[in-house]
């Protein structure tokens, strides 16, 4: 008994002698990082616990891996402060913190007054039943930013808009609508550039007579350019202003020219979010990022930009003045009564344009430049030709104001516009959506008598199977070819000799013929 | 984006315009648990929109045990009723290539005819495709060439299964302003031979895709911080229309297609 009960003893000393030397093993510091196998177990099974992971054997290995990690930053970090970095996002939460500061009591008086402020809340909640949004954030710090772009305009703004989003390579712009009161000037962000032609021709022509062997001057006289139409007016009608994140400042576009406009009507670039960056093209585009994004917003607009039937009426001082000249001036119409939802998503007859059409020129009000006279045609629409004078030019006319969608063509077998209804479920209601397949992006709700566009997408018209870029123009003739500038082939050998001999001949003939008229006189006398 | 996603990153990944009603996030939270009830699939993922001319199509994507392998595309009108597409192969393809012209017109049923030339022989009659087809074509090679994930989101295991990554963190601020360390979810075409010191990185059970940035041609994906820089967004200009979105330091990411379906070749032209 007493020899078992010793023999067992001895196993189990054994037995923890083998652990103990096991454990010392375990204990033994690691050579290269000083990490020893017994602590690393424990804070692992430690960490295992506490979290409790999901089939936690089968992640082991990576368990594993971050308590190292864990413990290596934690000593790293017990010598050295870290210099806090401020990131990019940290700055524009500064900058964004001043959206949302109130900077005056909210006067009793005003709240009566009509806020040129558009309500972004209801905007965009219509917007999302139509399945068009921004993000519920993004919109609350539009709606701030409009606010503050309305406070800093103040005086002169008339009426300001959410116009919507196009989006760039490397940011986005955030487009606002403002339309400024008539008797207030609102001058460009920059000065005005040269006009494209005469002052620096003129320049590189005096420049080059005082030389001393004058080269020869170009006589070509490029065609007069379009001149722009006045702020308020056609294409300027409304001012734009653009950010790239709302909170920084709003930059003012520049007012666009029809030969930006014709240019942009060429090319199809993306845009890179930053306003000064060069276009780089064929055509050239006359201008940098901020003229081409002004230039597209214009033929949005002027595209996309629609009403219910109704809605706008003509001012009744322009009713008969002029029937050439197109109608500049509507107004809202008091007595509206909204059109039902179904009627609107059903047919486009009863939506209209309230946009200007802008013509081939570039221009919504044509003008006559006195070139020679050229046939334009219109993209869309009616072209109703008056009859004139050959040597006149015909003058360009677009659909009028306020014309029905039912109007506008088809591109390339797709109707230019798709409706339906926000919901199938609850149609009573519904909002009525209007989308544009001509540029896609451009969205328009109305419901009841509340209506809203918006644009939000990548600037780009539809192009239908691909775009076509204009090919160089023909080589234009230098000078005009007559006689002693044309070349002539050398005669060659044997022609010359023909011809000596034929020179020989005749003067041999003429030899004889004067002799012989010599013996006659003689003998005449 | 995964289906149980759905309520937040709607809103992450609307920067690019268009987004779901209400009414029609509602009936999709509904109808995917359906989906993954009876089809049993592990993972059911709402995979984006194509707008046709009269009706737009909802397209969802259901994914099997393999992440990459097992995946099937279904398509609804109401966002209720799912139809399943059939799976794209190189015949059905060509077929449509040379059939399909224009936008989708929201009718499954309508037949493209492939227009031909007048001088061209009529050896072969014109090929008709219908537009379940052409839905179904378009879908999958915009997943082929157009899917994102974070690198390390997904791991293969040595089976050669892909699966999601669980202990996937997230990427670092500086991590995610990187067009390297975005992969295409699709077999690599080819995995470039990377050099020594860029294969120390490498781990082989997470770098078994292709990158972003290895892309011809080059420029065509833009990415951005939106939301004041709180979200990773990613969109392709190729197929316009295709966003994809990570929030930095959170396993949140996903991607979406909400467009015509129309590629861009134009993009040589755009950049």
């Amino acid at each position: 008994m007493e020899t078992r009960h010793a023999k067992n003893k001895e196993t189990d000393d054994q037995r923890k002698l083998a652990a103990a030397s096991f454990k010392a093993f375990m204990l033994k510091d690691s050579t290269q990082s000083h990490l020893n196998l017994y602590d690393h177990l424990a804070r692992l099974l430690t960490k295992v616990m506490d979290e409790r992971p999901r089939n936690a054997v089968d992640v082991l290995e990576d368990l594993s891996f971050r308590v190292k990690r864990d413990l290596l930053q934690a000593d790293s970090q017990s010598t050295l402060r870290d210099l806090p970095l401020v990131t990019a996002s940290q700055t524009l939460a500064q900058t964004q913190q001043e959206l949302f500061s109130q900077v005056d009591e909210i006067d009793p008086d005003e709240e009566l007054v009509e806020s040129a402020l558009p309500n972004v809340n209801e905007i965009s909640y219509y917007l999302e039943q139509a399945g068009v949004g921004l993000g519920r954030e993004e919109t609350q710090r539009i709606f701030l930013a409009l606010k503050q772009l309305v406070a800093s305009k103040s005086p002169s703004v008339q009426r300001c808009r959410l116009w919507g989003k196009i989006l760039g390579t490397e940011s986005n712009y955030i487009v606002a609508e403002v339309e400024h009161r008539e008797d207030e000037e609102a001058g460009d962000g920059r000065p005005e550039d040269a006009p494209e032609d005469g002052e620096v021709e003129a320049e590189a022509a005096d420049d080059e007579e005082k030389e001393a062997d004058a080269l020869p001057q170009s006589t070509h006289k490029p065609p007069p350019a379009a001149p722009k139409e006045a702020n308020g007016t056609g294409a300027n009608r409304c001012a734009y202003y653009v950010c790239t994140e709302p909170g920084l400042p709003w930059a003012k576009l520049p007012s666009v020219t029809p030969a930006r406009i014709n240019a942009a009507r060429r090319i199809r670039k993306l845009f890179t979010g930053r306003l000064d960056g060069p276009i780089s093209s064929y055509p050239p585009f006359p201008g940098v990022e901020a003229d081409y994004l002004r230039a597209q917003i214009a033929r949005i607009s002027a595209g996309t930009q629609v009403s219910p039937q109704g809605y706008y009426q003509f001012g009744e001082e322009d009713a008969e003045d002029e029937p050439e000249a197109p109608r500049d001036g509507y107004e809202q119409n008091p007595d509206f009564e909204g059109i039902p939802v179904p009627k609107l998503a059903e047919s486009l007859a009863h939506w209209v344009h309230h946009v200007q059409h802008i013509l081939q020129q570039g221009r919504c009000a044509w003008v006559n430049l006195a070139a020679k006279p050229e046939e334009e045609f219109d993209e869309e629409g009616e072209a109703e030709e008056k009859e004139e004078e050959p040597d006149e030019p015909e003058p360009e006319v677009g659909p009028p104001l306020l014309t029905p969608l039912s109007e506008d063509e088809e591109i390339l077998s797709t109707p230019p516009w798709s409706t339906k209804m926000s919901s199938t479920l609850t149609p009573q209601y519904a909002v009525a959506v209007l989308r544009s397949n001509l540029w896609p992006g451009a969205h328009a709700y109305a419901c009841g008598k509340i209506f809203e566009n918006i644009y939000v997408g990548w600037g780009l018209k539809f192009a239908g199977e691909g775009h076509m870029p204009s090919l160089p123009p023909a080589p234009q003739t230098e000078y005009p070819s007559g006689p002693e500038v044309t070349e002539a082939t050398d005669p060659s050998l044997e022609e010359e000799q023909a011809l000596r001999a034929a020179i020989e001949q005749q003067e041999a003939t003429q030899e004889e013929l004067e002799s012989l008229e010599g013996d006659e006189e003689d003998e005449d006398d | 984006m995964d289906s149980s996603t759905l309520r937040y990153s709607l809103d992450l990944v609307s920067g690019n315009g268009y987004t779901v009603s209400g009414e029609q996030r509602a009936a999709l939270h509904t109808s995917l648990q359906l989906l993954k009830k009876n089809y049993r699939y592990t993972r059911v993922l709402f995979w984006g929109k194509v707008l046709g001319l009269k009706q737009d199509y909802y397209i969802a994507q259901g994914k099997g045990e393999d992440e990459m392998k097992d995946t099937k595309f279904l398509y609804s009108f109401n966002c209720m009723e799912w139809h399943l597409l059939p799976p794209a192969d190189a015949r059905m393809v060509g077929d449509v290539s040379k059939a399909a012209r224009g936008r989708f017109v929201g009718d499954p049923s309508h037949e493209y005819v492939q227009s031909r030339l007048q001088g061209e022989e009529e050896d072969a009659p014109a090929i008709k495709v219908t537009e379940e087809k052409r839905l179904a074509v378009t879908v999958h090679l915009i997943d082929e060439e157009a899917s994102v994930v974070p690198r390390g989101a997904f791991t293969r295991t040595p089976h050669g299964r892909v699966q999601a990554n669980r202990s996937f963190e997230g990427l670092s601020h500086a991590d995610a302003e990187k067009l390297d360390n975005f992969l295409h979810f699709a077999k690599p075409k080819k995995l470039k031979k990377k050099f020594i010191l860029e294969l120390a990185d490498l781990d082989p059970a997470i770098d078994f895709l292709d990158s972003l940035s290895d892309h011809i041609p080059n420029g065509q994906w833009s990415l951005q911080l939106e939301n004041a820089s709180s979200v990773c967004v990613i969109r392709s200009l190729l197929w316009l229309g295709m966003t994809f979105y990570h929030v930095p330091m959170t396993p949140q990411h996903g991607y979406v297609y909400m467009g015509d379906g129309c590629k861009n070749l134009d993009l040589p032209f755009m950049l």
